[in-house]
């Protein structure tokens, strides 16, 4: 069990190479809870930062430490706190729903004790993602948007302490995706369980997560939430106005309170404006630097100087 | 929340796990028309022919006729190519279709799948052994000189190949890698085993160097050990050699289960290993722009 001083995930260094491709070259973070995103362009290494979190991929160097333990040799207690949702859309297509879920969580039965918790009942799993109905039917016949359900609830199954997703809205239409970002809000709620997802959509990222971490060019450039990375980016909000016939601007970190004194000053004011930092400018601008192979970025260590 | 206690050991619980998880599989395979068409379309056909047959006198053995002869080697061929084919194909589609990895995310879920995927396999030729034999007496009499006892003993040749074939299947699936390829690199070698060991019957029309090679297979032992238990006394002079050697039979499969036994699980803990999410995921994108 982590203890306070003991983040559930802590990654230093972290290094990967396939051949002579570096994918990741000195990635750190930590994350204690809630729902964080792993955001990077394709080819930015997050499905590879994943798979060395998920006890999948051996690393090149650097220090890991998930839940406690180096996922590289770690045990199966700490597997079965684990939860993995896959991108499969073939496997078990002979399964009935209720038929793999029940064979799964009996995977979990001999760590319930040690952990103190076990495996969802398949029946309240079964509704909480909304497969109540789909129970008895044949996975092959199950449409995108349940087969992803059905990837969540194998995830789930066993009651983890940490649940990772790699792309798991890839190939959902928009009424399946925000359905599938409901289901993962509601399983936090329910359960405490720390979500660390991976995708290459800024607006999924800005949705679901209470924290962004930005990987590009095989590092972490920018790592807080949606509002403040969008303020580290493309600097504070601008408040425009005009009073007088003459227009000013400014710009300010609390452009509420900024407007309020304002509009309550001596001063008539005429047409103000809020103009936002937006964070999708950033990240756009930030994934053409990385790709047009800026030494700027490449060179940058801090997310400021990343991100200016 | 309830927590269930399990007593047994994780990794025995995993090995239980495998079993059901085989169980399962076999109970689908029985409700896919394919799979059980398969099974009688091949196994009616063969009975078919050998009642064409079931008067052919075997020439030089005293009253032995065609199909008598030929069940140890169509049972022995079973084997073979369920427990070759078998194995190699669903390793091949399971580590790509993500099966595996799916498992190997769960506690000892690659214990689970290995026992589980075995399981279904031994139990997937039960149909093909199930056409041949029960209707067998009522079309071509009783096919057992030995009596009872040669009924158990057919038992244990047929357990002793499987344990000696079975491992053959999963070095085939993971040297494969993929199902495409396991047509060219693991069926076709079997079938041309199967022709030149001589399914329905000892391979003596061979040249001696001929005779000597297939000696080194499992396949042909197991035929003559299976035709030592079934075929009346007298039946020998047909053989290589023209004597039963139980024995030798007995010795070379149980090389060929010990050496299997040996490598495939290496071979299956690689390729289960090998599989990433990574690698699922490009699956994925490609399927994608594939349909779109």
């Amino acid at each position: 069990m982590p203890t306070v001083t003991d983040p559930a995930i802590h990654v230093d260094g972290l290094r990967m190479a396939y051949g002579r491709r570096t994918v990741l070259d000195g990635v750190s973070f930590e994350i204690d809870g809630g729902v964080v995103a792993l955001l990077g362009p394709n080819g930015a290494g997050k499905t590879t930062t994943v798979e060395i979190l998920e006890g999948f991929r051996r690393r090149d160097a650097g220090t890991v430490r998930v839940l406690g333990a180096d996922p590289q040799r770690a045990d199966e207690t700490w597997r079965a706190r684990v939860g993995v949702v896959l991108q499969s859309w073939r496997d078990h297509k002979r399964w009935r729903v209720r038929e793999l879920l029940d064979q799964l969580a009996a995977a979990y039965a001999p760590y319930a004790a040690p952990r103190g918790r076990g495996a969802h009942p398949t029946d309240r799993l079964l509704a909480r993602v909304g497969l109540t109905d789909a129970a008895a039917q044949r996975i092959g016949t199950l449409s995108g948007g349940q087969r992803r359900r059905l990837d969540v609830a194998v995830g789930l199954v066993g009651r983890p302490d940490l649940l990772v997703l790699d792309e798991p809205t890839a190939g959902l239409d928009p009424a399946a995706r925000r359905e599938f970002h409901e289901l993962l809000h509601e399983v936090v709620d329910d359960d405490g369980t720390l979500v660390l997802l991976t995708t290459h959509d800024l607006a999924e990222a800005e949705v679901v997560a209470d924290r962004i971490l930005l990987l590009a060019g095989g590092r972490i450039v920018a790592d807080g939430s949606p509002d403040a990375l969008a303020r580290a980016v493309a600097g504070p909000s601008e408040v425009r106005w005009s009073a007088g016939g003459v227009r000013h601007v400014h710009s300010t970190d609390d452009p509420v309170g900024f407007s309020r004194a304002l509009l309550t000053g001596p001063d008539p004011v005429d047409d103000l404006e809020v103009h936002h930092a937006r964070l999708e400018d950033a990240y756009l601008e930030i994934v053409r630097r990385h790709e047009a192979d800026d030494p700027l970025a490449r060179a940058a260590t801090t997310p400021s100087e990343a991100l200016r | 929340m309830t927590t269930p206690t399990v007593t047994a050991s994780p990794r025995t619980w995993a090995v239980r796990l495998g079993l059901r998880r085989g169980v399962t599989e076999f109970g689908h395979m029985l409700r896919t028309a394919e799979e059980v068409g398969w099974n009688v379309v091949i196994g009616v056909a063969l009975l078919v022919y050998l009642w064409t047959q079931k008067d052919t006198p075997v020439p030089g053995a005293d009253g032995l006729t065609l199909p008598e002869l030929a069940l140890p080697g169509i049972l022995a061929a079973t084997i073979m190519f369920g427990m070759t084919m078998g194995p190699a194909f669903a390793l091949a589609t399971e580590v790509e279709d993500g099966t595996v990895l799916r498992l190997r995310a769960t506690p000892r879920g690659t214990t689970t799948y290995s026992v589980g995927m075995l399981t279904a396999q031994v139990l997937g030729t039960l149909p093909m052994l199930a056409v041949l034999l029960v209707p067998w007496p009522f079309l071509l009499g009783d096919p057992m000189h030995q009596g009872a006892g040669g009924w158990v003993a057919l038992v244990g040749w047929l357990l002793l190949g499987t344990l000696a074939v079975l491992p053959v299947g999963v070095v085939a699936g993971a040297l494969c890698g993929r199902p495409g390829r396991v047509v060219p690199f693991a069926v076709a070698p079997v079938v041309v085993l199967a022709f030149v060991s001589g399914v329905f019957g000892p391979p003596t029309g061979l040249p001696g160097w001929a005779q000597g090679a297939v000696q080194a297979f499992p396949l042909y032992w197991l035929a003559h050990g299976l035709r030592s238990t079934t075929l009346p006394a007298g039946a020998e002079v047909l053989e290589i050699g023209g004597a039963w050697h139980p024995g030798l039979a007995v010795a070379v499969l149980a090389v060929w289960a010990v050496v299997g036994a040996l490598v495939a699980p290496v071979l299956l803990r690689r390729v289960t290993s090998r599989q990433t999410a990574g690698a699922m995921a490009a699956r994925l994108q490609a399927h994608l722009q594939r349909a779109a």
